[in-house]
């Protein structure tokens, strides 16, 4: 028996990688609404005060001021739930950090369903459609700790806006760390069939992979930590390669990156594509991952969706 | 900075006029756009750009510059007016506002118009942005002051008080809140429509040092600038009562001209109340 992987938290990892920043480079500054013990801004906060502000209950306000900190050449980081980053404050996102080119990067925990308890009113599913269709904004969503500390470094060293999209809960460390803007990582190889998936579905799609490859069926297994840039020669390649992707996203499959991928597939090399996400529906409150299993994530409907695609492919009887 | 003389204050009137006609015509021109509020802000850009504000038309990159954020974004049209009779762009390229391909978008764009501070437009976002800037030159160590131009129809939204807020918390006396308080927007009466007053007391309950004044006095503009660097332990707020479509007698005090386009007569009068022709081919 394999030992399960250990869990590290991903908000932990970005409190961690802002205070190293923060060491680096005195340009560094980083906001807050009122959230930071749980985003963790606050470690930078306690290491740098003067250049910390928590401004409070004010998240579309916080991304204008973020974005008139930016405009002398100063790296700024603003922190928030996601629903309130991409939700309560897009038109501050859009015209006052996107508009204006804004060297700020949005660094949003509590993405998705894994929110839990709070409820539906806080587990934002839309937030991925919403940032990527900003003209000019980088889109990420880390894996694990480890890429999340590499995705810190990775928006900090380009100019202009980013959106991080991060989890709540710990999460299995499934990648190296080696996280590249642009690129979408192949955690496994595989022939048959390749899953796509991103944040913590990551783990699942590994998962899946593994009981799949013990009766013989071999499936490449693709982080999409960066969904913009977009990196659609790898998706091009595994359509070619093997014929049939299946996307996992704790998102709305309407706006989700299912939806990007099939678009690119249909446009490019049409392959059968299924999408498991979460359907045009709020969530609601539950445990974090019993949520994940009521609105159709569950490890049991993904190697559902597997082998509907490997019967499509006709790899299977 | 000395007080003005009376051939100071003669010439700030005579560049403001020159402001007014020219926005006109901009806006007649390009067939779209917000005369009430650009002629209602004219006097207050007037005073900033050409006296109060260090600034370098030759360097619009100058790091001590002082910062102008435009948060009702509509009056463009003023501000690149002064702006271009300042000398910080070519007078001729005024009249391609709001066409394809310009740098003068229906809204300040500062990616294509290097000498605007801040794009905005969507109402509410520029007093956050101004007291980014304010938070910037102070981390910074730099003397240079930020100046917010706000709506009044702004005032009815969240954000601005937020910022409001923000201002007054981080005790921020390197930023100036003007307001071009014109009682009008696109649907009417403010009062009418959703009430703002007493305006003044609200930015005193907020935490600025506030000053309330006729927003056509060049003289009682620049002291209240002159007050507000004074006063060094908060930011300032300046509201100045003016007139919408102030200048031109059939636009003032009309909602109907909040965002309206003169057609060729209305043009020619308006040009002519402003003392000048209209100048300009047939759109």
């Amino acid at each position: 028996m394999k030992e399960p992987p250990r869990v590290e938290s991903l908000r932990d990892a970005y409190g961690k990688a802002l205070v190293e920043l923060g060491e680096r480079d005195a340009n560094t500054v980083v906001l807050d609404a009122d959230l930071s013990g749980s985003t963790r801004t606050a470690l930078f906060g306690q290491k740098f005060p003067t250049r910390f502000f928590n401004v409070g209950v004010m998240e579309p306000t916080m991304m204008s001021i973020a974005a008139g900190l930016s405009l002398t050449g100063r790296t700024v980081f603003a922190s928030t739930f996601a629903v309130f980053a991409a939700g309560q404050a897009y038109n501050a996102v859009r015209q006052s950090i996107c508009y204006n080119r804004a060297n700020v990067k949005i660094v949003a925990t509590h993405g998705g369903l894994l929110v839990g308890p709070d409820g539906g009113t806080h587990q934002i599913l839309e937030d991925i459609g919403l940032m990527r269709g900003l003209p000019g904004m980088t889109v990420i969503v880390p894996a694990d700790a480890p890429s999340t500390r590499a995705a810190t470094f990775a928006v900090a060293g380009i100019e202009g806006p980013a959106y991080v999209r991060l989890t709540r809960e710990n999460l299995p460390v499934v990648t190296d760390g080696t996280l590249v803007v642009g690129h979408a990582q192949e955690l496994r190889a595989g022939s048959d069939l390749t899953i796509v998936a991103l944040g913590a579905m990551v783990a699942r799609a590994l998962d899946v992979a593994e009981e799949l490859g013990r009766v013989g069926v071999s499936v490449r297994v693709l982080d999409l930590a960066s969904v913009k840039p977009f990196d659609e020669a790898a998706i091009l390649r595994a359509a070619r390669d093997t014929g049939a992707l299946l996307v996992l996203e704790e998102h709305t499959v309407l706006t989700g990156v299912g939806a990007l991928v099939a678009s690119t597939t249909a446009e490019n090399y049409p392959v059968p594509v299924r999408r498991v996400g979460v359907p045009d529906v709020f969530g609601e409150s539950g445990e974090p991952w019993a949520l994940l299993d009521h609105f159709g994530l569950s490890r049991e409907r993904v190697l559902e969706e597997a082998w509907e695609l490997l019967r499509q492919r006709g790899k299977v009887q | 900075m000395p007080r003005p003389s009376p051939e100071d204050l003669l010439a700030l009137q005579a560049t403001a006029r020159r402001v007014r006609q020219d926005a006109v015509r901009m806006i007649y021109t390009a067939g779209s756009g917000h005369p009430g509020g650009s002629l209602s802000v004219t006097d207050l850009l007037t005073a900033l750009l050409f006296r109060e504000m260090k600034l370098d038309p030759t360097r619009p990159d100058w790091p001590e510059r002082d910062r102008l954020v435009l948060s009702k974004g509509h009056a463009a049209p003023a501000l690149y007016a002064a702006l271009a009779e300042r000398g910080f762009l070519p007078r001729e390229e005024l009249l391609s506002l709001r066409q394809l391909g310009s740098r003068l978008q229906g809204h300040v764009d500062r990616n294509k118009l290097p000498c605007i501070e801040a794009s905005t437009g969507c109402l509410g976002q520029g007093v956050g942005m101004a007291v980014g800037m304010a938070l910037d030159a102070r981390l910074a160590g730099r003397a240079h002051r930020i100046y917010a131009v706000l709506g009044d129809g702004e005032c009815q939204a969240g954000p601005t008080w937020e910022a409001l807020l923000a201002g007054a918390h981080f005790r921020l006396s390197n930023l100036v809140v003007l307001l071009d308080r014109n009682f009008y927007e696109t649907d009417g009466s403010t009062e009418e429509i959703m009430g703002i007053e007493p305006i003044a007391d609200k930015f005193r309950a907020f935490g600025f040092h506030t000053l309330d004044i006729d927003g056509h006095d060049f003289s009682a503009i620049l002291a209240a600038l002159e007050e507000a660097r004074r006063t060094t332990d908060r930011p300032t707020a300046i509201v100045a009562r003016t007139v919408k479509g102030k200048g031109v007698s059939f636009m003032e005090n009309k909602s109907s001209w909040h965002g309206k386009a003169p057609n060729r007569a209305e043009a020619e009068k308006a040009l002519a109340e402003l003392g000048a022709e209209l100048g300009v081919p047939a759109r």
